[in-house]
């Protein structure tokens, strides 16, 4: 039972908020009481050395994971645990399938259904998670794959598809439940240098034409300093320097943020 | 000893009979193993050590020991303890336990080859367990254990001779029989093996075909 947590967050409380969370991998340490709160249509970029717990933030707000201690609250109510008594217990998996589909995902290896077509990959979630029906589903699916410009390869199986059209179709599954907030793992590291543009120009479209609240891991600091409100870099599963992506990167005042920054620019 | 035409034509019918019995015992048998091998492998992936114990230790028991023990054991003597089967029962739920164990372990390596992260985008898109095996992982696992399912098809069918040892009426019973009535070995023995070949070959074809087909309707176009 946890009592230093409050039950829910007064109103006005940020979209996502980590308190004090704590994430092992036996006796591995990736993320060191960490706390982080995102703002409704905020745009936040995580980038940092690997192995400094970037991902894990996105695999533990997405329940992918289990946290050892703190709590995550989403949308004003704790997320990783629940109400009980006086405190907050870890949640059930009833309580998680309530409040999951507010998170949206896109992954690095994008993990599409091979077995089903661009279409279905976008219709079925909303038609079992939200009860849509086919009809509504197909529409919405639709709508999100002309957004991504893969309108026209609706009927077409992922193995048919080149990365960057894989990547655009996942990330218009995850668009199709709506989420209040868009979790992107290095959703360009496993493409070709030819096809990562047309990725994030999509992301580009979805932060400015649809003001989604959005976190980002990535490695194209470019990009995360064109697009981010907000650049966190993470180090040995802490935020060493958070800012916004002019200071950062522009005047960055961490010793471990200013290695870092030498390295991946140098490297480019 | 040489081969007669006229011996073979003679005993062609019963032959005949028998090998609908030896496909039967075939198609009884894997039914059962299909079925026995699915409820195996769930036996062994449920997280409560008394159910997943016992059933694990079962099938490394079946998978080490030979079929035709088994067969002698069932047949003969279970008997002695009071549990009396006939010469079909015994030889259907034998080789149905047997290949059952083989079949568990195909299942578990097809759901072991759908890759971890399916599962994830299945948890993030908030599926619930049994959709995301119904839906996404039982659809993959499929074309993965379909070779091995189908090996085990033809390998069941290709062990049923040893059903005659407990006196199941399958074509190899019928052919010692025929011997032992005759004296005759060479045809009804010549014809056993070459029914086998007749059945066991295009088995396989289609086999090979049918993987082929559901990989095509999966939209894998590296078949």
């Amino acid at each position: 039972m946890d009592t230093t947590h409050p039950q829910v967050l007064p109103e006005g409380s940020p979209l996502v908020r980590f308190s004090g969370v704590t994430k092992c991998y036996g006796p591995l340490t990736v993320l060191d009481k960490l706390d982080l709160d995102i703002a409704q249509n905020e745009m936040v970029s995580i980038i940092g050395p690997s192995g400094s717990g970037k991902t894990t933030v996105l695999r533990v707000l997405m329940t992918l994971e289990k946290i050892n201690d703190g709590v995550i609250y989403v949308d004003g109510e704790p997320l990783t645990h629940m109400p009980k008594a006086g405190g907050l217990t870890f949640a059930t998996e009833k309580y998680l399938h309530e409040r999951r589909s507010k998170i949206g995902m896109v992954f690095q290896q994008f993990n599409l259904f091979p077995h089903m077509t661009a279409l279905q990959n976008c219709v079925e979630a909303p038609m079992q998670v939200l009860g849509l029906s086919r009809e509504d589903a197909e529409e919405r699916a639709l709508n999100l794959l002309e957004l991504v410009g893969m309108g026209d390869k609706k009927d077409q199986h992922p193995t048919r598809l080149s990365g960057g059209q894989q990547q655009r179709v996942a990330i218009a599954r995850a668009l199709a439940m709506r989420p209040k907030v868009m979790l992107l793992d290095e959703v360009t590291s496993a493409l070709d240098p030819e096809v990562i543009g047309e990725v994030l120009n999509v992301i580009r479209s979805l932060n400015s034409e649809h003001n989604l609240t959005m976190i980002m891991v990535t490695h194209q600091m470019g990009f995360a300093r064109e697009i981010s409100d907000r650049v966190c870099f993470f180090y040995e599963g802490k935020i060493a320097e958070q800012g916004s992506p002019e200071q950062l990167f522009g005047d960055p005042q961490n010793e471990r943020t200013k290695q870092f920054l030498h390295a991946v620019l140098d490297a480019n | 000893m040489e081969w007669r035409w006229e011996f073979a034509w003679e005993i062609l019918p019963r032959m005949l009979w028998a090998t609908g019995n030896t496909l039967l015992a075939a198609g009884v048998g894997y039914t059962i193993a299909v079925v026995l091998g699915l409820l195996l492998m769930l036996g062994q992936r449920t997280p409560y050590r008394l159910i997943n114990m016992p059933v694990r230790e079962l099938v490394e028991f079946v998978r080490s020991t030979p079929l035709l023990v088994q067969l002698f054991f069932v047949f003969f003597v279970a008997p002695q303890f009071g549990i009396k089967l006939s010469a079909w029962t015994a030889g259907m739920l034998t080789i149905g336990l047997h290949f059952g164990t083989y079949l568990s372990e195909v299942y578990r390596g097809a759901l072991e080859g759908v890759p971890k992260s399916q599962w994830e985008a299945c948890r993030a898109l908030n599926f619930t367990t049994g959709y995301t095996y119904r839906r996404v992982i039982l659809p993959q696992a499929f074309p993965i254990a379909l070779p091995g399912m189908g090996n085990y098809l033809v390998g069941i069918f290709k062990d049923t001779p040893l059903l005659a040892t407990i006196g199941v009426a399958e074509l190899m019973h019928t052919a010692n029989a025929l011997g032992a009535e005759t004296y005759r070995y060479l045809e009804p023995y010549t014809m056993v093996g070459f029914i086998f070949l007749i059945i066991s070959l295009p088995t396989a074809l289609g086999l090979r075909r049918l993987e082929a087909a559901v990989a095509r309707a999966q939209g894998n176009t590296r078949h």
